[in-house]
């Protein structure tokens, strides 16, 4: 999960060149906005068919929490 | 020219939308001639649209409702694949002294005019945000600018979509998306054709230009914005009233 991850974010926020890790945060270490954050939940939407909806959007901060995040939505892959 | 982009014009059955639409159409957009009520008069924008070899087709969506106006949303972007210009048109008036304006009248005019235009952006955002481009053009009035006695409702709702223009232009312009009021002023169409004529006179004074507008005034307004022209242009409001909110 974690490699389709870096993927999808290093396309959504054109990140090159930087390691991302479970503890990389969107904000802090890939300077990202809140619209940048929507377009990535978007893009994540899509590639693990699941829905993200706003409220939730606030957890999201570090690429680690995006993945316990869908893990506790049961998405594994 | 505007050809190969899709466009909605919210409320173009009759009055301003229709030449909205008509113009679009005419400057190459497919355009989505959106009605609440009237299908017959939609039917008849579409049809003046194809006698001048555009393209057109007719949606029904009431735009105050925000799961209805989620279906066009998706309808149109599972039929098109895009958007890329959206104008916000639809309104309503129940016109009366703020005395004796009833809440239904009051709420009933906020949710066509403002709220029904927040819908459409709402559902439409994902796919600007997605397509990096787009236009959003929302009808404002010069009674949302200056005020109108009689008119506390209209003007609410219409001083909002300039609030509303202006917020989500700054929020959506990193991503290439212009968001622009057009704010016209007294216009001849079937809202203001009910106006007795001494009421008329009395607005005709008010115009410096002296003369009460046509609703292609105002659709040459929002073709402009809508095209090349309007590329550089976000988070504006452009009166089309002969000068009255000078």
């Amino acid at each position: 999960m974690l490699e389709k991850l870096i993927s999808i974010i290093e396309e959504q926020l054109s990140v090159e060149g930087i390691e991302i890790t479970e503890k990389t945060s969107f904000k802090d270490d890939l300077d990202a906005d809140s619209l940048d954050l929507f377009e990535m939940a978007m893009a994540i939407e899509e590639a693990f068919e699941v829905e993200i909806p706003s409220e939730e959007l606030e957890k999201i901060t570090t690429v680690g929490s995006v993945i316990a995040y869908l893990k506790e939505k049961g998405i594994e892959a | 020219m505007l050809t190969g982009q899709v466009a909605l014009v919210t409320g173009s059955a009759r009055g301003i939308g229709r030449e909205i639409a008509v113009k679009l159409a005419s400057l190459g957009a497919s355009v989505i001639v959106n009605y609440s009520g009237s299908e017959a008069a939609a039917l008849e924008t579409k049809a003046q649209i194809e006698s001048l070899g555009g393209t057109a087709e007719c949606m029904r969506c009431d735009v105050s409702d925000f799961a209805a106006a989620k279906e066009l949303a998706d309808n149109i972007i599972k039929k098109y694949g895009r958007l890329d210009i959206l104008v916000n048109n639809a309104g309503i008036t129940k016109d009366g002294l703020l005395m004796k304006m009833s809440e239904e009248d009051f709420d009933r005019v906020l949710d066509v005019n403002l709220k029904g235009a927040f819908n459409m952006i709402r559902h439409f955002s994902r796919n600007f945000l997605k397509q990096r481009s787009g236009k959003i053009i929302n009808i404002s009035s010069v009674s949302g600018v200056i005020g109108n006695a009689g008119q506390a409702n209209y003007s609410a709702s219409k001083a909002g979509l300039i609030g509303l223009t202006k917020s989500v232009a700054r929020e959506l312009a990193s991503r290439g998306i212009c968001v622009n009021a057009v704010a016209p002023g007294f216009i001849q169409t079937d809202m203001t054709a009910n106006m007795s004529d001494s009421a008329k006179e009395g607005l005709t004074d008010m115009i410096p230009l002296g003369r009460i507008g046509d609703a292609k005034d105002v659709a040459e307004a929002v073709a402009f914005l809508a095209g090349v022209g309007g590329n550089y242009i976000t988070g504006q409001v452009i009166c089309v009233d002969g000068g009255m909110a000078i």
